[in-house]
């Protein structure tokens, strides 16, 4: 007997769906703006996220060593300076590397290399360039340097100077402003998820509305509440997988499209510029298409059936 | 069978609908209620299809308190009253079978039994060849057949018709009532009610006539009086 009500629910679902062709459209094409929104939020952060980390990983501090300081001196602090938690990547750059690094930065510019050799001498500093976790923890580490700053063999300081406090302004404000995007940014994602699922729930409850002659119908020839709402539920979750896959699509299609148009409106060398604009909405969907396909579907199903569900019951009340 | 034990109703707009009703009905007979728009009868109706409730008093289904009943058997019940309507109350999106059908499904009947009734009892009413016309492709009289196919399809204790022939012109009204005796004629009571003066005349049985939320008179071989 169950079986034979869950087919017979299911079969008169799928009916419905079909017979109410333009409320299943309509309720389709309500339920798919609501996921494109979700979609649009998760497209959103990603590209938030995107942005946040590229921009941290811009900013690094830079300590200057003095011209005759040893080279054993420094790789002996960058040892240290390696094993703090909060440092993420350490670089060290010989006064030879920055040399070659000048001269290839400028090798079209002749003046500048005339001038060059005309001082003679290499005048680059050895560079420890430090990258910390968090842009927080920059003051943190500059502390730590300026404490160890007496520590070398001869007692002489052989740091020349820490460029963190020119940055200190830009560093600080990145460490609030990060997190206040953060929170701000999810905010507004619960807020336009809120909107979605009401403008679902109230389209599918106007869908439901033109029925409850009908269900009260069906009460009237004694039929359980299950049975009466099964159908309905069916229908509703039909309307979630069609628009879960029309939305999937779309956002397929943005994604697809999108890295071309940044491109464009960018300008190529622009685009280049910011290397992190680049196929950021393409790579991301592909390596995520799990993940979305499971957010996109699962929110349509349970929107489309709980909308459903909760909608039948006020007309079951008889 | 059936017995209204003063029941009355007060609607929220403090309008007395029905005021202190008693009244039973007997297996097998066939009652005509009667009596002019808003003297009670479709309260009265709705009193026993519990589609709503009365202030006072109660109703009984042999020896059940249908508004203590609980959901289930509720739903149990209504497969045991075969229902009625001057406006038909058919399901829109479904033909004529699936409407019938769909009587039979919410009873627990096997998709063997369906498919061999269905057709039978949309035979009985003379609409055999309509069975897959959608309740908008037929007309009045159509879609009247078309519910009581649906209320006599799991073969009820009772037929309840509220001005069944309220919206129909007089040869389908004769009709529906001919069909309405012969279903009495085979065991079933059938509770029917009307302003049509031609309807009771037809049927001469007992009369029940209602004004104001009242009974105002009950005959056994009753004629239209008001």
């Amino acid at each position: 007997m169950i079986f034979t009500n869950l087919k017979r629910i299911t079969r008169t679902g799928f009916i419905n769906f079909w017979r109410n062709g333009f409320l299943s459209f309509s309720a389709m094409v309500v339920i798919t703006l609501s996921l494109s929104v979700f979609g649009a939020l998760i497209f959103g952060s990603a590209f938030g996220r995107a942005l946040l980390k590229e921009v941290k990983n811009k900013v690094d501090i830079n300590v200057y060593f003095v011209l005759d300081s040893q080279e054993t001196d420094i790789l002996a602090l960058k040892k240290i300076v390696e094993s703090l938690p909060e440092v993420d990547k350490i670089e060290y750059v010989s006064r030879e590397q920055s040399l070659i690094d000048f001269k290839n930065k400028w090798k079209d510019n002749t003046l500048i290399l005339q001038g060059l050799d005309e001082i003679g001498d290499n005048p680059f500093p050895a560079v420890l360039n430090i990258k910390a976790k968090e842009p927080s923890q920059y003051s943190g580490i500059t502390h730590f340097l300026d404490s160890k700053s007496a520590l070398s063999k001869g007692g002489t300081n052989i740091i020349e100077k820490i460029n963190y406090n020119q940055n200190k302004l830009i560093i600080d404000r990145l460490g609030r402003i990060i997190p206040a995007a953060e929170k701000t940014g999810s905010l507004i994602a619960i807020l336009f998820v809120i909107v979605a699922i009401v403008i679902t729930f109230n389209t599918i409850r106007l869908i439901i509305f033109t029925a409850k002659d009908e269900i009260s119908v069906m009460k009237l020839v004694g039929a359980s509440n299950l049975y009466i709402r099964g159908p309905f539920v069916v229908s509703g979750i039909m309307y979630g997988v069609f628009s879960g896959i029309l939305t999937l699509i779309v956002l397929g299609g943005f994604a697809y499209y999108s890295d071309t148009l940044i491109m464009r409106f960018a300008g190529v060398r622009g685009a280049q510029d910011f290397s992190l604009l680049i196929n950021v909405f393409s790579s991301y969907f592909i390596q995520n298409f799990g993940q979305i396909f499971a957010i996109i579907m699962g929110s349509g199903i349970v929107l489309g059936g709980i909308s459903s569900y909760l909608s039948v019951k006020r007309y079951l009340r008889i | 069978m059936i017995y209204f034990d003063k029941v009355s109703k007060i609607y929220p707009d403090e309008s007395m609908a029905l005021d202190g009703v008693s009244f039973g009905i007997k297996p097998n007979e066939f009652v005509t209620i009667v009596g002019h728009s808003g003297a009670g009868k479709t309260t009265l109706i709705k009193m026993l299809i519990a589609e709503d409730r009365p202030s006072e008093g109660a109703v009984f289904f042999e020896s059940a308190n249908i508004h203590k009943l609980k959901k289930g058997e509720m739903n149990k019940l209504r497969r045991r009253i075969g229902t009625i309507f001057q406006d038909f109350r058919l399901i829109p999106n479904k033909t004529a079978y699936e409407n019938i059908a769909f009587a039979m499904e919410a009873s627990g009947c096997t998709d063997g039994e369906i498919a061999s009734d269905v057709p039978h009892v949309l035979e009985l009413v003379g609409l055999g060849h309509k069975i897959w016309s959608f309740p908008h492709e037929l007309s009045g009289g159509e879609k009247q057949r078309v519910a009581i196919a649906r209320a006599i399809v799991n073969q009820p204790d009772i037929i309840i018709a509220d001005e069944p022939t309220g919206n129909l012109d007089p040869i389908n009204t004769y009709e529906i009532i001919k069909i309405l005796q012969k279903i009495n004629e085979l065991g079933t009571t059938v509770l029917l009610t009307t302003h049509n003066k031609g309807v009771v005349d037809t049927v001469n049985s007992r009369v029940i006539t209602m004004e104001k939320g009242k009974i105002i008179r009950d005959d056994k071989d009753g004629k239209y009086v008001l």
